[in-house]
């Protein structure tokens, strides 16, 4: 205790802060799990991946289907469709990429996005005939008016990036399994 | 500075009390006989004691509708419309919560605009504006999570779009949203915790409203003409005066506020909520409760990303920015007090921040319309300009007006002309 008289830092002050360091640690640590708990549950990680067949959607159709409880589109694109997305300069786009980077080798006529708009998460129209599909024949998201192409990329509007494309595969020529 | 009274009660039993926890004193000091307040306020003071009234009613009917209600996915909706068809009295103590939660945003933004015509943020009542504004603002958190809860399809796709707003956020933002929900998507997790918290937050708020009293005590109560209280004779005891006033306002606003629950119940939701929620199909348009609505046109109004001219670097991205604007917002009110650097409260004495006052009310209505309007011809660019002023008006006009407005004289106290009229 001689050098309190100093006016340095003296052993209480060592300890004062020692004790506070390792409460504050503690109260982290502490306060982990009841952040954590609000994270996917095991059971809501699980979801199986889902097969979807492919078989009976006509060229220019499309099909809602329902993974890890948001909507992924199918659509089974037609010739024109697909030379109108791979027509657009790479320039022209907002989320720049290439109709090929979205779709897979060999199955360009099938584009598969998740039906869930990027800006803040609307539904957009235009997979059911006759919903209004925006002025690039894609989708158009009816919240914020964002205007998609058939290739699923933003052409116009508030949404910052293209539609999502989620894990997928052929399993066969009439089955698609997403996840 | 306002002076503690400690109390004497006559009753024995309420003397014993105050001996050993001075809650009567507490409570004669900040809204009864021992509360001098200034003789002058007018019926825009009521709004206050409204507001805390439309609190204790959405408690004591949501601890109510809480008994009935099912929080989850497969049940919510239909334990609500059970609840409305079957339990007793049900569809009224339901349309009771439903319109109080308008009814108390009335309230509190009419009592905000109180504060602000009259100064009532500037010194020394920062602390009473500030924590007025967290008030506002665990209300809102509340009143969007409430709304949540009946699952319909207004419900899921307003949660949708509002958590979503998160994943604005640089890097972390995606993250951010999976912990909020819980899961992939807006589902049951989510629907549990958000009605774990519209029941705690509306305690807190009431926690919060006990400090908005506390700080309201120390600074004294602003008055209409904004000056400060000079003797006794201008001021008032709290009781009678203004517990008997407040009593007239309350008949008043519950006249108007019965008139809807019973009358129209619905007119002031959405027939969409009606409809069960389906995640798999969005609302033709998503309208948020008509007291988002201006906060909804500042989010929209932003398209446009800020970036380097000329080239395609992106800095802040327009989905960012339009959040940031929609919370910027409010977070500016916090600063309201330093932004205003007029001497003077009242606009009665501010004959040029008077007409300014009336654009900004002029502007929260002009943006409530553009929020419930879909985006399309004209309404995106009269929202953009709507925005544009919100934020001048607070940030380029006050700080300029306070320094070149010539302001009215003051009078020399609140009693003096009731004194002068009188002789």
């Amino acid at each position: 205790m001689t050098n309190e008289a100093e006016g340095g830092a003296n052993r209480r002050d060592f300890l004062h802060v020692a004790a506070a360091t390792m409460g504050g640690v503690g109260a982290v640590v502490a306060a982990w799990p009841f952040i954590d708990q609000m994270n996917p549950a095991k059971d809501t990680l699980a979801l199986a991946s889902v097969e979807v067949d492919i078989s009976n959607i006509a060229p220019g159709e499309a099909v809602v289907v329902k993974w890890r409880g948001k909507p992924v589109f199918v659509r089974h694109r037609t010739e024109a469709e697909i030379e109108q997305a791979r027509a657009v300069p790479i320039a022209d786009l907002v989320d720049k990429q290439t109709d090929a980077d979205r779709v897979q080798e060999g199955h360009a006529d099938w584009l598969v996005v998740m039906g869930v708009c990027t800006h803040l998460g609307c539904v957009p129209l235009g997979t059911r005939s006759g919903e209004e599909r925006g002025d690039f024949g894609g989708w158009f998201c009816p919240c914020h008016g964002s205007h998609y192409d058939t290739a699923g990329r933003i052409r116009k509007g508030p949404a910052p990036k293209n539609l999502e494309v989620p894990v997928y595969s052929f399993v066969n020529d009439n089955t698609v399994k997403i996840g | 500075m306002a002076e503690w009274k400690a109390t004497k009660p006559n009753n024995k039993a309420l003397a014993w009390v105050e001996e050993r926890l001075p809650i009567i004193s507490l409570v004669n000091n900040v809204v009864g006989k021992d509360t001098p307040t200034p003789r002058n306020l007018n019926y825009w003071w009521n709004f206050g004691s409204l507001a805390g009234l439309m609190l204790v009613i959405q408690i004591v009917t949501g601890v109510v509708i809480a008994m009935h209600y099912a929080a989850n996915t497969g049940l919510a909706f239909d334990s609500v419309e059970r609840f409305v068809r079957d339990v007793n009295y049900g569809y009224l103590i339901r349309a009771m919560h439903a319109n109080g939660a308008s009814f108390f945003f009335i309230a509190v933004y009419i009592h905000i605009f109180r504060g602000l015509y009259y100064g009532s943020y500037k010194a020394p009542r920062e602390l009473v504006w500030m924590l007025g504004l967290v008030i506002m603002l665990l209300m809102m958190a509340t009143a969007f999570m409430g709304y949540v809860l009946p699952w319909g399809q207004m419900s899921f796709w307003g949660a949708t779009v509002i958590t979503n707003l998160f994943s604005a956020i640089p890097v972390v933002g995606d993250s951010i949203v999976t912990l909020l929900w819980g899961g992939f998507s807006v589902d049951n997790p989510t629907l549990n915790r958000f009605f774990s918290l519209h029941y705690l937050l509306p305690f807190v708020l009431a926690g919060v409203v006990i400090l908005h009293l506390w700080a309201k005590k120390i600074s004294d109560s602003g008055n209409p003409l904004g000056i400060d209280v000079k003797s006794g004779a201008d001021q008032i005891p709290f009781h009678p005066y203004y517990t008997v006033k407040d009593g007239f306002g309350v008949a008043v606003f519950l006249l108007i506020y019965m008139c809807y629950v019973t009358f129209m119940p619905d007119a002031l939701g959405h027939p969409d909520n009606y409809i069960p929620a389906n995640p798999m199909s969005t609302p033709d348009s998503i309208v948020p409760e008509w007291y988002f609505l201006p906060f909804y046109a500042i989010l929209r109004s932003i398209t446009f990303d800020i970036g380097i001219p000329f080239t395609d670097v992106v800095i802040v991205p327009a989905k960012l920015l339009g959040v940031l604007a929609m919370f910027g917002s409010i977070i500016l009110l916090f600063f309201l007090p330093w932004l205003d650097t007029s001497k003077v409260r009242s606009t009665k004495f501010r004959p040029v921040y008077f007409w300014f006052f009336w654009i900004l009310v002029a502007d929260m209505v002009l943006l409530t319309i553009v929020g419930g309007k879909k985006p399309e011809g004209i309404w995106p660019v009269v929202g953009l300009i709507g925005t544009a002023y919100y934020f001048a008006h607070f940030l380029v006009v006050l700080p300029l007006l306070g320094k070149i407005e010539k302001t009215l004289p003051l009078p020399e106290s609140i009693a003096n002309p009731v004194i002068k009229a009188a002789e």
